[in-house]
């Protein structure tokens, strides 16, 4: 990966984003009064912060190359599935199987994609792994609640480490002709684009948000915050157009394809979340809940975005 | 020193491990002796319990282990009574000289603190078993020490009994504040409230 200087404009453009959040949080929390507005400041400010923390272990990754990112993500999803499981009901019974999803097959998968080896990155998970934890399952003799014991591990394994896999996977497993050696913009591109999506509708959300789409699942998403903020997504990501190998409409579309499915993602994670009572996966990153309330959106958009990518242009 | 440095290290381990989320009802930062009295139901309950204890108390608190099962094997004995200066009674066949709740006063009266798992074994994780004797002996006669009831939830679930890999998700410690004394009760009311305390501190 290389350093030129469109990539050096992306992350000079996030720190003067991160600069102005910052300065306006602490405008805004000069000037609220109520103590309602005063708890949205504060949580606001906690989300900036947790941002700048995000952002400098994101940049480091992405100094280190392939490598860096690769560590970073495998992380990412082992804290996402430790948070998935817990809020899941397991049995005494799935701790072999487990024990293996954690220990072994994540790990795998990682060095699947730092070796580039594509052919068995794709099918590792949803072939062999999927096969292998129902057969490991049998093997304990429980089999109380055996198709939903296994279907949830097998679902945490797929939403935590199969689909985050695919976002270094951008940056190390296409080849796109004329675009050599400058994946790192594409990555940053793809979590630029499915962040601020996140956001933007959170923002939009709050100052416009009347009509919950599905309120039972989720009352803080607004068809308002929807709109608006898929829409703004989508011109920043058609603004970025010159960081990728896509042109300024196909750049559009790539990133209506990835503010979709990041909605749809959090979408599913909440309806999980409901499920299951809670109204976090966790406490690890202080104002945006746990690792996977931060990548839920991630999650679903990385795949996707990928291998449209890795059809129309690798 | 390098025993103080490596328990701290132990003690960082143990909580990327098993990720406690730890709420405290009321300040521990003071001077020992104390009993903390927790749900038993798995092998991390001491170490998870100890890990999450204010640094300064560590050396100073001491888990009630069985002698019948740590003293079984170098591994064990080292690990319950060297490193973590376990108080080991004997739960089988106590004598009038060989007396657990005798020795739990001995090390409350040095002004050192106890790690106590009143169900007297590991239990599944999904009842808290009815609490055995030794904690009301210790509330009648040190009316000064304080118990604290310690709720520990997903232990089991990290390493259940029976296992020897631990699977590392996210765990919860509550320590709830000192058990109230209350006059004129009997040893199984006060073993029935002190169980009732313990189990309502569950956090979800």
């Amino acid at each position: 990966m290389q350093f030129d200087r469109e990539l050096g404009y992306l992350v000079g453009g996030v720190l003067v984003v991160l600069v102005l959040a910052t300065a306006g949080g602490q405008l805004l929390g000069r000037r609220v009064r109520s103590d309602a507005g005063r708890a949205t400041v504060a949580n606001l400010n906690a989300r900036i912060a947790g941002w700048w923390v995000m952002c400098a272990v994101f940049g480091l990754a992405l100094l280190t190359a392939g490598v860096g990112s690769v560590v970073l993500f495998g992380l990412i999803s082992f804290l996402a599935l430790r948070e998935f499981v817990t809020v899941t009901f397991t049995k005494r019974s799935d701790h072999q199987a487990l024990f293996w999803t954690f220990f072994v097959i994540t790990p795998l998968q990682y060095w699947l994609v730092a070796d580039e080896w594509y052919g068995l990155f794709s099918i590792f998970i949803p072939v062999y792994a999927f096969l292998f934890l129902p057969i490991t399952n049998a093997l304990t003799g429980d089999m109380d609640q055996f198709l939903e014991r296994t279907a949830k591990i097998q679902w945490g394994l797929m939403i935590c480490v199969y689909l985050v896999s695919h976002a270094p996977a951008i940056l190390l497993m296409l080849d796109i002709p004329g675009y050599e050696d400058q994946n790192g913009k594409l990555l940053l591109y793809f979590v630029l684009v499915a962040q601020a999506s996140d956001v933007l509708q959170y923002i939009w959300g709050k100052l416009l948000g009347r009509r919950p789409i599905a309120p039972n699942i989720s009352p803080n998403k607004t068809w308002e915050g929807f709109v608006g903020g898929v829409g703004s997504a989508v011109a920043l990501g058609t603004l970025l157009w010159w960081a990728t190998p896509f042109n300024p409409w196909q750049s559009a579309l790539m990133s209506l394809a990835i503010t979709l499915m990041g909605f749809f993602g959090g979408l599913t994670m909440s309806a999980i979340k409901r499920d299951r009572g809670v109204k976090d996966y966790g406490t690890l990153i202080p104002g945006h809940g746990g690792m996977l309330d931060r990548i839920d959106s991630l999650c679903f958009a990385a795949p996707v975005f990928f291998h449209l990518t890795r059809y129309y242009f690798g | 020193m390098i025993a103080a440095l490596v328990a701290a290290f132990v003690a960082v381990l143990v909580r990327i491990l098993c990720g406690p989320t730890v709420r405290y009802l009321r300040d521990i930062e003071g001077a020992p002796p104390r009993v903390f009295f927790a749900n038993h139901s798995s092998h991390l309950d001491f170490v998870v319990l100890w890990a999450t204890l204010p640094a300064a108390q560590r050396a100073r608190t001491h888990p009630v282990a069985a002698r019948d099962y740590w003293t079984r094997g170098r591994v064990r004995r080292f690990i319950a009574g060297r490193f973590f200066g376990g108080l080991m009674i004997e739960r089988l066949n106590p004598t009038s000289e060989d007396n657990p709740v005798e020795q739990m006063l001995r090390v409350l009266d040095g002004e050192d603190s106890l790690i106590l798992f009143p169900e007297g074994t590991r239990g599944t994780g999904e009842a808290v078993a009815p609490f055995r004797s030794g904690l009301f002996r210790i509330y009648e006669s040190r009316p000064d020490v304080e118990l604290i009831p310690v709720y520990l939830e997903n232990l089991n679930r990290i390493l259940p009994k029976g296992e020897f890999l631990p699977v590392p998700l996210l765990s919860y410690v509550t320590f709830g504040e000192p058990l109230p004394r209350k006059d004129n009760e009997t040893r199984d009311d006060f073993l029935e409230r002190a169980r009732e305390t313990l189990i309502r501190l569950e956090a979800a």
